[in-house]
């Protein structure tokens, strides 16, 4: 596999790279390339479209993004990285809200315990939300000591999008400290909100 | 001149904020009261905007600025002057006074800065307007371009969203000229290729909207960072559909061979995410498509005009030596808002 790091570059060199390193393999194989923008995701995607080369891609974090380009028949390494990573649906009309630290309202040592074991048997589901929206009390959920963050990481890892409000973690004084996911704004979280297909809120 | 790499990075229409991006944030903008008088605000995202002063006379105002698309300054300072001119062109006015707005690194030569003013200052004048003053602020990165006004008669404004079903839309340059300054700045660009994208930049609209006026135009915008079909896609308004002819496009060759080689923007991109979906492609290349989502610098106008007078106008402005052509007709509103039907050379 030929890794091209194509961080910090603007369209159209990670496409140039990323051409320059399919033409390096002289042949079936892969090449990862590094990027930092979604719109360069795009525009590699469109090229592995037009090349008929498989193209998959994933967020590593914050402008991070990694796109696979496989050219030719896919080698075994993929096959068993697919199945690993791929093996769920991801329901892309789903979108998960987290408002709070507890499942429910009573008593609150019970609500938090309610709320892991609420993420823990999200990630055990066939189908998983596009995305996770974490706000308020929730976004405490996703910081550092947050019980909830093993569980989270595996959904992040399976591909689903975890967003917590920016605001909120100000708020609480936990900016430097979000383990998981990224940060959004209110524009995205009505967004999502509204354009979902499903909102499952616990 | 050992700025060069420096001065350019990719800009001209290239670097605009995305148009999805940017409705989200201009929705939200608290409204004044309503001024009767304002007769093009930004809620129908015209080119520009649209005072009415008396009767007879309305103020057309704009502004556009942006980072260079080429090496040499003097020429970055015409394309961003004539960029900036069109909005007036676009709105069917006349141009009157323009404004300097410079944005110019400290350490960098002063002699650059010249150049650009003066590329400007040759466009202005050839728009018969005056340069009437400017302002400059030290940054990190050059940017050049104009406030511009304009006056027009309150009836006869060009809107943007105004065309009638039956419409030719006439196109009056060839797209393809952001993909071609991109292949220039990773050296992949001919010559001859470049050339084209220059003269094409540098060529003021004013000409093809003097022309237009003698004809029944219903709707008229500039193709500029949006593309081709981002602006068609504005000048629907939601109520009307269209039927494109890929192979009536007028476009500078080359520009489809480095599409093929993906030689692509991110404007491009930005601008497929955001008009994509109100486009159905039929037989098109991918080189065209991008062509067609391509972001352009000083782009041509593309005029909505009476079917039957589509040919006299084009005949019109082709003896101007414009490479007008008419790209396809307005129809009733439909399931599918812009149709592009393939066939192209």
């Amino acid at each position: 596999m030929i890794k091209v790091n194509a961080l910090g570059d603007t369209c159209p060199i990670p496409v140039i790279k990323a051409k320059n390193a399919v033409k390096e393999l002289g042949g079936s194989g892969q090449v990862e390339i590094l990027v930092d923008n979604e719109i360069a995701v795009q525009n590699l995607t469109k090229m592995a479209n037009q090349k008929h080369y498989k193209a998959q891609s994933e967020k590593l974090e914050e402008q991070k993004y990694r796109v696979l380009l496989t050219v030719g028949d896919a080698p075994q390494e993929t096959a068993e990285q697919e199945e690993e990573t791929c093996a769920c649906d991801i329901r892309k009309d789903t979108v998960v809200v987290i408002s709070s630290e507890t499942m429910g309202n009573g008593d609150e040592a019970l609500g938090k315990i309610l709320m892991k074991g609420f993420l823990f048997a999200l990630t055990q589901q066939d189908a998983l939300p596009s995305t996770i929206l974490f706000y308020n009390g929730g976004a405490k959920l996703t910081c550092e000591d947050a019980p909830t963050l093993e569980d989270l990481k595996s959904l992040e890892a399976q591909g689903v999008e975890i967003l917590t409000c920016g605001t909120c973690l100000n708020h609480y004084g936990l900016t430097e400290k979000l383990q998981v996911g990224g940060v959004t704004n209110m524009y995205v979280i009505a967004e999502k909100m509204t354009q979902a297909g499903r909102l499952v809120k616990p | 001149m050992s700025e060069k790499i420096v001065f350019c990075k990719g800009g001209g229409c290239t670097a605009k904020l995305g148009a999805g991006v940017l409705s989200r944030v201009l929705e939200k903008l608290p409204k004044g009261p309503e001024d009767p008088n304002l007769l093009v605000g930004y809620d129908s995202r015209d080119d520009a905007a649209v005072y009415k002063l008396t009767e007879d006379v309305a103020m057309v105002q704009t502004l556009d600025f942006f980072p260079p698309m080429v090496e040499d300054p003097y020429v970055f300072g015409k394309i961003a002057a004539a960029n900036a001119l069109s909005d007036i062109y676009a709105m069917g006015g006349v141009v009157k006074t323009a404004l300097n707005i410079v944005c110019f690194p400290e350490n960098m030569d002063l002699n650059v800065l010249g150049e650009i003013l003066r590329g400007g200052a040759e466009k202005v004048a050839e728009a018969g307007a005056v340069l009437s003053g400017g302002h400059s602020i030290a940054d990190a990165d050059v940017k050049y371009g104009l406030s511009v006004t304009g006056v027009v008669h309150p009836g006869q404004i060009y809107q943007n969203d105004q065309g009638k079903p039956g419409d030719k839309l006439i196109l009056t340059k060839k797209l393809g000229v952001g993909i071609v300054c991109t292949a220039n700045r990773v050296g992949e660009a001919s010559g001859e290729a470049l050339e084209e994208a220059v003269r094409s930049m540098i060529t003021l609209n004013r000409r093809a909207s003097e022309i237009s006026r003698k004809y029944e135009v219903h709707a008229c915008t500039d193709v500029t960072g949006f593309g081709f079909l981002g602006h068609l896609h504005e000048m629907m308004g939601q109520k009307l559909s269209c039927r494109i002819d890929a192979g009536k496009i007028p476009v500078i060759a080359e520009a489809l061979a480095y599409a093929d080689e993906f030689l692509l923007t991110a404007g491009g991109q930005r601008n497929r995410n955001y008009a994509g979906p109100f486009v159905k492609f039929e037989q098109v290349s991918f080189a065209m498509e991008e062509v067609l989502f391509d972001p352009q610098t000083s782009g041509g106008l593309l005029l909505a005009v009476k079917a039957e007078q589509a040919e006299a106008l084009l005949a019109d402005l082709r003896n101007e030596g414009l490479p007008a052509a008419i790209v396809g007709e307005l129809l009733e509103r439909q399931e599918t808002e812009i149709r592009v039907v393939g066939g192209e050379k």
